[in-house]
């Protein structure tokens, strides 16, 4: 069947605008990742600076809603969801014995989409003002009557831009995951990663509609005078909350379920053990994402729902906790009696267990209903969600970098530095978050930008302050590790940890366009661990070497964000031929995707023994 | 490739699921018709929670609606369900010229439905009834505009796939196209009959 199209591969920069491959999408969703991160890191350095002391006036007051509006949109939308989609794309298809995603060209889209969507978003700096209102959004503050500049017009169409590149993306790995498996990766099989992964493309299609909706709604309230939010015209700004949580909820249990399937991966490896308690931890993850549905009222009580709504949503939010304490055990009884390694990762895997632990207790705490309204809105609330989402999410992120970057780069971050980063971040995170807990309680609303002196908040906000400095310089040591890295003119083998127990391990570091020469056979959970256990190098092929079909690369998808981004400020400021236009790139774009069909190529066998040897 | 073998150009019985591209493609296009069922869950929401907010001297909704021309856009609209059916059902016997001529029927009847709303819409403005009128107009609006914009992304998608069908004929990349354009077709259906009873039904009663 070998077709004989030959197909133009680009080098340089339009290799990496054009490309398909996960792994490189993958990379590129780490650079732009990192680079928002790096944005909204320093967003919060502005903020806690701001803080430092009482009657601060660093920034002024719109300024600061300004930064700090960004810093949640940033850091939950443009930096760790991206940075999320790296790892799965870096890592997912390697899991499971595939040679790509279902649709590469569709994973090249949901980047691209993402990050013009970001930029969009950022571009409101520079454009009269960012958005304003809160990472909520909350009505009325966020309607034209309270916020008259364009800066939530940015905040709509940025995330309705970047939120189509993250429901292509959660499609395609439910698709990739149900139908791409190898010969013998049941479900049942999995690594824990993955099956985080497709618990949370789920909870994507399930969630980001419903966000769709609402910033549609606010987007026709603002730019075309609709009346959903507001009251004079029969409106109602609950209902913008509503929308806003049904998302939100869920978006929390996307953001920290990979998170989850991280951590088992690093602790299991490093502890030398099978992950305690496998089709247990299946199931607590497959039933938080299904009550993550079911709860997102918890962030309404104050907003007088009535006690019987108030008490079914306080007890479902409760019941989130005997799931998640189910992880937090196994994850325990996999450490117990392991050989254990502290190195980074695993430095970074460990120190997550008591922290987000210390989340969850929090979270019950907020969960229940009548304490609610004495926490409410106080740095309560925001050292609970510092705790689940840095805690929780980044410590994750950090693991699961340092474990999978010689895979994904084929050089070992330097471990000195990365303990050096690992505690300078840790113990700038604690200082940081910990005493907002006692500064909540002592009744410090959050969203301030400024409080009185003599309210004794003063040398909790210093010790604050000097935290987030300390996990700023973490995270610079962490890019100064990467280009130290980046220097190094190691070569590493397949299994550079010597203990790896899933697929990706046996092939690669890197790991060549087509991952696997063969595909491989999966004879049992961690299939590489069973092998080494049943004396064997490598997994069983499960075909003989033949020529492999690749996908083409394309410019297209580029283009079909370019057309959005070129769409979105043309609406946004009512020059409906500039967004015609836009919106007519995009539409073109899909059409010649539709009429040429993508034979893609192959690569032949000669080709791939040569790969072999070099 | 697949344990279909084509002989001679001979369509396996399911051409949409005969590769594995055709196969991730149908069922992520199902997925995408969940994520869609959540879009219009949450629009019937707004609109159930919005629909009673109508303002003093502006027309209600059981002043607004007119139940036979409804009616018959609904027929027009379930009618072009079941000519899609007949399209899906010529391609599994490669009929192509068949499958063609249905497709072209379905969409005729999609666009039978865009001119009743259009009119409805229009008919609607003169009666003081405007997208900035209300709540109740904005949601109203938006949950059928969506709805009306489903309909015309799935005339020009058809439109579109008809003329790819008929230079490059029936075969297992061209298969799936018209299959999940098939499944977007009946969803869009499913949809409206939910804003029948809902938005007009309902309207003329409540």
């Amino acid at each position: 069947m070998a077709h004989g199209h030959t197909v133009k591969r680009y080098t340089g920069i339009m290799d990496w605008i054009t490309t398909v491959d996960h792994k490189k999408i993958g990379i590129l969703y780490l650079i732009a990742g990192g680079f928002f991160f790096l944005i909204g890191g320093l967003e919060a350095i502005l903020i806690r600076i701001q803080l430092w002391q009482p009657m601060n006036d660093f920034l002024s007051a719109d300024m600061y809603n300004q930064v700090l509006t960004m810093h949640g949109t940033t850091m939950i939308f443009l930096a760790a969801m991206p940075i999320l989609f790296a790892l799965m794309n870096a890592i997912v298809p390697l899991q499971i014995g595939a040679r790509d995603v279902a649709f590469p060209f569709l994973n090249s889209l949901g980047f691209w989409t993402f990050l013009f969507g970001g930029l969009l978003l950022n571009i409101s700096w520079f454009a009269g003002g960012a958005p304003n209102a809160g990472w909520t959004s909350y009505v009325p503050l966020a309607s034209p009557v309270y916020s008259d500049t364009h800066g939530v017009d940015f905040y709509v169409i940025g995330l309705q831009i970047s939120g189509i590149g993250t429901l292509i993306g959660g499609i395609n790995f439910l698709v990739t995951i149900i139908n791409m498996r190898a010969p013998g990766m049941s479900f049942m099989r999995m690594p824990m990663f993955t099956w985080s992964i497709f618990v949370t493309s789920a909870l994507i299609l399930f969630a980001f509609p419903a966000l769709t909706v609402g910033l549609a709604a606010l987007m026709f309230d603002r730019l075309f005078s609709a009346n959903f939010f507001n009251p004079e015209m029969g409106g109602n700004a609950v209902l913008w909350e509503h929308i806003f949580w049904i998302f939100g909820h869920p978006e929390v249990y996307i953001l920290i379920l990979p998170a989850f399937g991280i951590i088992s991966e690093v602790i299991a490896t490093f502890s030398r053990k099978r992950l305690f308690g496998y089709s247990s931890m299946v199931f607590a993850t497959v039933l938080i994402g299904f009550l993550g549905f079911m709860v997102w009222a918890h962030h309404m009580f104050t907003t007088g729902l009535g006690p019987v709504a108030n008490a079914l949503f306080s007890i479902a939010t409760m019941l989130i906790a005997v799931p998640t304490g189910i992880k937090i055990f196994n994850w325990i009884f996999t450490m117990w009696g392991g050989s254990i390694t502290f190195n980074s990762a695993n430095l970074y895997a460990i120190g997550f267990v008591p922290t987000f632990v210390m989340g969850g207790v929090t979270g019950v705490m907020l969960a229940a209903a009548p304490a609610d309204y004495q926490y409410h809105d106080t740095y309560f609330v925001v050292a609970h969600f510092h705790y689940v989402i840095v805690g929780g999410l980044v410590l994750g992120i950090f693991a699961g970098l340092h474990y999978w970057w010689p895979k994904m780069f084929g050089k070992m971050l330097n471990e000195t530095l990365g303990k050096i980063t690992f505690w300078t971040f840790y113990i700038g995170f604690h200082l940081t978050f910990f005493v907002q807990h006692f500064l909540g309680l002592m009744g410090m609303p959050r969203r301030i930008y400024q409080y009185l002196d003599g309210l004794g908040f003063n040398q909790m906000n210093l010790i604050s302050t000097i935290g987030a400095l300390l996990m700023g310089i973490g995270s610079i040591l962490f890019v100064v590790n990467i280009i130290v890295t980046s220097r190094s003119k190691e070569k590493l083998g397949a299994d550079p940890w010597g203990d790896g127990r899933t697929l990706e391990w046996t092939i690669p570091s890197p790991p060549p366009e087509y991952n696997f020469l063969q595909t491989p056979l999966v004879r049992g959970f961690d299939a590489l661990w069973k092998e080494k256990m049943d004396g064997n190098k490598t997994v069983t092929p499960a075909e003989p070497v033949g020529p492999i079909h690749m996908p083409s690369p394309s410019i297209l998808p580029f283009f079909m964000s370019v057309g959005l981004f070129i769409g979105g400020f043309g609406f946004m400021y009512h020059q409906y031929i500039i967004g015609g236009v836009g919106l007519l790139i995009t539409f073109t774009c899909m059409i010649l995707r539709s009429l040429y069909d993508d034979h893609g190529y192959h690569i032949e066998v000669e080709e791939l023994e040569k790969g072999v040897k070099a | 490739m697949s344990a279909h073998s084509h002989v001679d150009g001979q369509l396996p019985h399911e051409p949409e699921k005969a590769t594995l591209e055709g196969r991730n493609k149908v069922l992520a296009f199902w997925l995408f018709l969940g994520g869609e069922t959540v879009l219009f869950g949450t629009l019937f929401s707004v609109y159930l929670a919005l629909r009673g907010q109508v303002l003093e001297g502006n027309p209600s909704a059981n002043e607004l609606f007119d139940l036979p021309l409804v009616a018959a856009a609904t027929f027009i609209l379930l009618t072009s369900s079941l000519t899609s059916v007949f399209a899906i059902q010529a391609m599994h016997r490669n009929n192509v010229k068949s499958m063609i001529n249905w497709l072209i029927v379905t969409v005729a009847l999609g666009l039978g439905f865009l001119v009743l709303e259009v009119y409805e819409f229009i008919h609607y403005l003169h009666m003081g009834h405007g997208f900035t009128t209300s709540a109740f107009s904005s949601s109203f609006y938006t949950l059928v505009g969506f709805h009306g914009a489903h309909v015309i992304l799935g005339v020009v998608w058809i439109s579109l796939l008809i003329g790819q069908v008929y230079k490059k004929g029936l075969n297992t990349v061209t298969a799936p196209k018209i299959y999940v354009a098939g499944l977007y077709w009946h969803f869009v259906d499913v949809v409206w009959v939910f804003i029948f009873t809902v938005v007009y039904l309902m309207g003329k009663v409540g």
